[in-house]
């Protein structure tokens, strides 16, 4: 820990409740791994909000590039039968 | 017997409201926007503590007393919190050592206090110890931190420690309460606290790297309400004011 202009940015991915996936949440500054969990716990879930805490730090994601979109994501804008909506899901299933 | 258990919750919930309050102080002035909800969440949780417990209080007493009247209503001589939580803010390597002196002993107080034979105080430990050790690691994980640190940090927690080291004596500092309350089976037995205590503070300092004081004469009069410092009287003026100024408003 040098100072705290220092201190590195990180992610926080949130779990709700156990079953579903962890959620980006937002992120926060911490000296390291431990305080970013506890710091992640603080901010992000004083109202009950999860069940699990997930911390990277920001520069370990790669992102993808705006510029590319186009390329990555337009192709699949006609290909509707990807989509499963031809089938009739059972009201057990959930979180689909 | 009545008198010994009131006087006795006076001081769980005198700790917890004094300490709560000296950390709301901080709302808005925490180094950074993280710290700054981590001590008002853990100030939130101290005042809600300190709701049970003088509610309670006021119905041991039976003389009519709710929370409101023992928290906004006593002054300086009536309040029984120990001298340690009534000290100032200071910088923040005051606050996280004062917090921690506490916190230590805080959970191991409330760690027997779940096997009470008071049932009501019972039900109040069980939830408060699950705060109270996330107090304890917090405040903990920053006594490493900062001690261990940079070179100013480690010297502004020595300061620390060393100006608020004369303070942890009474917190397990046996009185007449304490004993009639170890014998009703209520309260425990603080020589054993003691024990945890001081393995607990050692193993901390050792990995902060700093050096535990030796031969401080230990002050006392607070949880007895005998003495406390000049800075309680400051924390209730505050504390008080509203109700002391437009006594019985709501809102």
């Amino acid at each position: 820990m040098t100072d705290k202009k220092n201190w590195p940015l990180w992610e926080v991915f949130i779990r709700s409740k156990n079953g579903l996936s962890h959620k980006h949440a937002g992120s926060l500054h911490a000296a390291d791994a431990e305080m970013a969990i506890e710091n992640a716990r603080d901010v992000y879930t004083r109202r009950s909000e999860g069940v699990s805490i997930w911390v990277v730090e920001s520069r370990y994601i790669t992102a993808s590039s705006p510029n590319q979109a186009a390329s990555l994501f337009d192709p699949a804008d006609d290909k509707v039968y990807r989509h499963p909506t031809f089938y009739n899901l059972p009201d057990e299933v959930k979180h689909m | 017997m009545k008198q010994a258990f009131f006087e006795y919750l006076l001081r769980l919930g005198d700790n917890a409201l004094v300490l709560g309050h000296r950390l709301s102080e901080w709302c808005g002035h925490g180094p950074i926007l993280e710290q700054d909800i981590a001590m008002t969440n853990i100030a939130l949780d101290q005042v809600g503590q300190a709701r049970s417990l003088l509610q309670y209080a006021g119905q041991v007493e039976g003389s009519g007393r709710t929370e409101d009247n023992l928290a906004y209503l006593r002054d300086v001589g009536g309040y029984r919190n120990v001298l340690l939580v009534e000290q100032p803010n200071g910088d923040f390597a005051h606050t996280i050592t004062r917090q921690f002196l506490f916190d230590a002993f805080n959970y191991f107080q409330y760690e027997a206090l779940r096997h009470s034979r008071d049932e009501h105080l019972r039900a109040i430990s069980e939830k408060s110890i699950k705060e109270i050790t996330y107090h304890l690691r917090y405040s903990s994980e920053w006594m490493i931190r900062l001690g261990d640190g940079t070179e100013e940090s480690h010297q502004r927690m020595q300061a620390a420690l060393d100006d608020l080291w004369m303070y942890t004596g009474e917190l397990t500092e046996v009185t007449e309460v304490d004993e009639i309350m170890l014998d009703a089976g209520i309260g425990p037995g603080l020589h054993s606290i003691k024990g945890l205590y001081d393995e607990k503070v050692s193993a901390i300092l050792a990995e902060a790297t700093l050096q535990q004081p030796t031969g401080a004469w230990m002050q006392s009069g607070g949880k007895t309400g005998k003495m406390h410092s000049e800075h309680l009287g400051h924390l209730l003026a505050e504390l008080q004011f509203v109700q002391r100024a437009y006594p019985g408003m709501e809102w």
